[in-house]
């Protein structure tokens, strides 16, 4: 286990984790509107987002420029900055904060990529201990047939090519993402992820995931927990 | 003084970068440190065409200089939110680049890198806004290992003389004040830069640097400078009986550090 940072609250830090296709953007986002029309204050933070860095990564995947380390270090920037801008001021704060991918996508691509375990799971120990973090379960190919039939273009980095896996894109996508699978798979225990099988339907899935945050969190808002009107923050399963 | 002879051959100091094979590395690694305003840069200016002039070909580097991050580092430094963690993480990836992209690669072709700065600096920086030390020499330890560290040290108030003669104003990022040390840019400066050559000095034995009194006069450092640097090419090019004795022991010692990073 990593020594994140505990978070000291009062808000609360829910993450979603699994490989491309795996469903889970749809979930925290359906996760994130049940919780706001329950009161809640809810922010959210997606992987690679930070304005900060977007023109180095830019640059950096237009001119094909990334080492292993260095990509992985680029993203530590991007996170580095949501979570001091944004996470952590908005945790004090009292708000619930969903993020669409966390640390652990680096634990799993940039291992495969070949940086160091060690090294990159050191390299993240600045970041908050989720108070909950969902992993979707799925298999390599229900995933693929979602990615690789909704859309077409698959891009560079993406789909791993940096590894010189395959010339063929799409090969070289199957192979980079049933590596991270691998990686993802055999971190579930270390890690406490809440498993949620994503070949069920969306509804049964956000149900699970509704039911697990009922759980852990009570069915009243805890003290502290920003939303609009505190009878309105009463949950109904 | 170190001993340059007794330097083993160029390594990193705790994890493999992927993908490199440490025993092609011919040139020799030179960096110049020290804090704000010491003088580096004028040093350097100095050292380059000195060292050409003995025949030896010369890549100059320095912080923030990366094809990938210089640009994004600079712009970043002109807003006002710039964490303290994710600027150090902004340097480790300018490092990287340049590490992987420059150093690297001329340190192949048997090239002497100069580097304005090193890892040292991105550490100084972190710990002096009080960022974890052992998490931060783990997340540095894919830099090289010098064969040489110059520190050109000086106390504060000369650092704050050469800052007010020879710029006339403090800048906002030396003077430490997106953590606002002190009340104004003076104070601020005198504490930030105070704490920096605490942090420099802890740093010097545990990473062998060379100390050079950097409050003399710039000729004069100069000369001690280049009597340092003359020594590390007059220590025996991996002597030829170290390399007939030992190539096979140090690919197999780079072999088991790799396959140990691969494991833990």
């Amino acid at each position: 286990m990593p020594s994140f940072l505990p978070n000291r609250g009062p808000g609360r830090l829910i993450i979603v984790e699994g490989i491309d296709g795996s469903g889970k953007s749809t979930q925290i986002a359906l996760l994130s509107q049940w919780l706001r029309l329950r009161g809640f204050a809810v922010a959210f933070s997606e992987w690679n987002s930070s304005p900060l860095v977007k023109e180095t990564t830019r640059r950096g995947k237009k001119k094909e420029m990334f080492t292993p380390t260095s990509f992985s270090l680029i993203h530590a920037t991007d996170f580095a900055d949501r979570m001091e801008r944004y996470i952590l001021p908005l945790l004090k704060a009292g708000a619930v904060v969903c993020a669409d991918r966390y640390a652990y996508t680096a634990f799993a691509r940039d291992v495969v990529r070949g940086v160091d375990r060690a090294w990159v799971r050191n390299l993240y120990r600045f970041a908050l201990k989720p108070d909950l973090a969902f992993y979707f379960k799925v298999p390599l190919e229900t995933a693929l047939g979602r990615i690789l039939g909704g859309r077409n273009a698959l891009k560079y980095y993406e789909a791993g090519m940096d590894l010189g896996l395959s010339r063929n894109i799409e090969e070289s996508f199957r192979i980079f993402q049933g590596r991270i699978l691998a990686e993802y798979e055999s971190m579930i225990e270390e890690m406490g992820f809440h498993v949620i099988d994503a070949t069920k339907s969306i509804e049964s899935q956000q149900q699970e995931m509704r039911n697990i945050v009922l759980r852990e969190f009570g069915t009243v808002r805890p003290p502290g927990v920003l939303g609009v009107d505190l009878n309105a923050a009463r949950l109904h399963a | 003084m170190p001993n340059y002879k007794d330097r083993p051959p160029l390594s990193y100091y705790r994890t493999a970068l992927p993908g490199v094979d440490y025993s092609e590395l011919q040139g020799k690694l030179i960096v110049i440190e020290g804090p704000d305003a010491v003088g580096r840069s004028t040093q350097i200016r100095g050292l380059k065409p000195w060292l050409e002039e003995l025949g030896h070909a010369v890549l100059d580097t320095g912080m923030a200089r990366s094809a990938l991050a210089g640009k994004g580092i600079k712009e970043a430094k002109q807003g006002n939110t710039l964490g303290p963690v994710t600027m150090t993480m902004y340097y480790l990836t300018d490092f990287a680049d340049r590490l992987e992209n420059e150093i690297i690669p001329a340190l192949r072709a048997g090239v002497v890198v100069l580097t304005d700065r090193y890892i040292y600096s991105v550490m100084a920086r972190a710990l002096a806004r009080g960022e974890n030390r052992a998490w931060m020499e783990r997340t540095a330890g894919f830099a090289l290992v010098p064969h040489a560290t110059f520190y050109l040290r000086a106390e504060v108030q000369h650092l704050v003389s050469r800052v007010v003669v020879g710029r006339g104003s403090f800048d906002y990022w030396e003077s430490g004040l997106d953590t606002r040390f002190g009340r104004n840019m003076h104070d601020s400066f005198v504490r930030y830069q105070s704490r920096l050559i605490r942090v420099f000095d802890s740093l010097a034995e545990p990473y062998g640097f060379e100390v050079i009194d950097a409050t003399r006069p710039p000729v004069e450092v100069f000369e001690s400078l280049k009597a340092s640097v003359a020594r590390i090419f007059d220590a025996p090019e991996r002597s030829q009986a170290e390399q007939l004795r030992k190539p096979a022991q140090r690919v197999q010692s780079i072999r088991a550090a790799k396959a140990a990073g691969r494991r833990d």
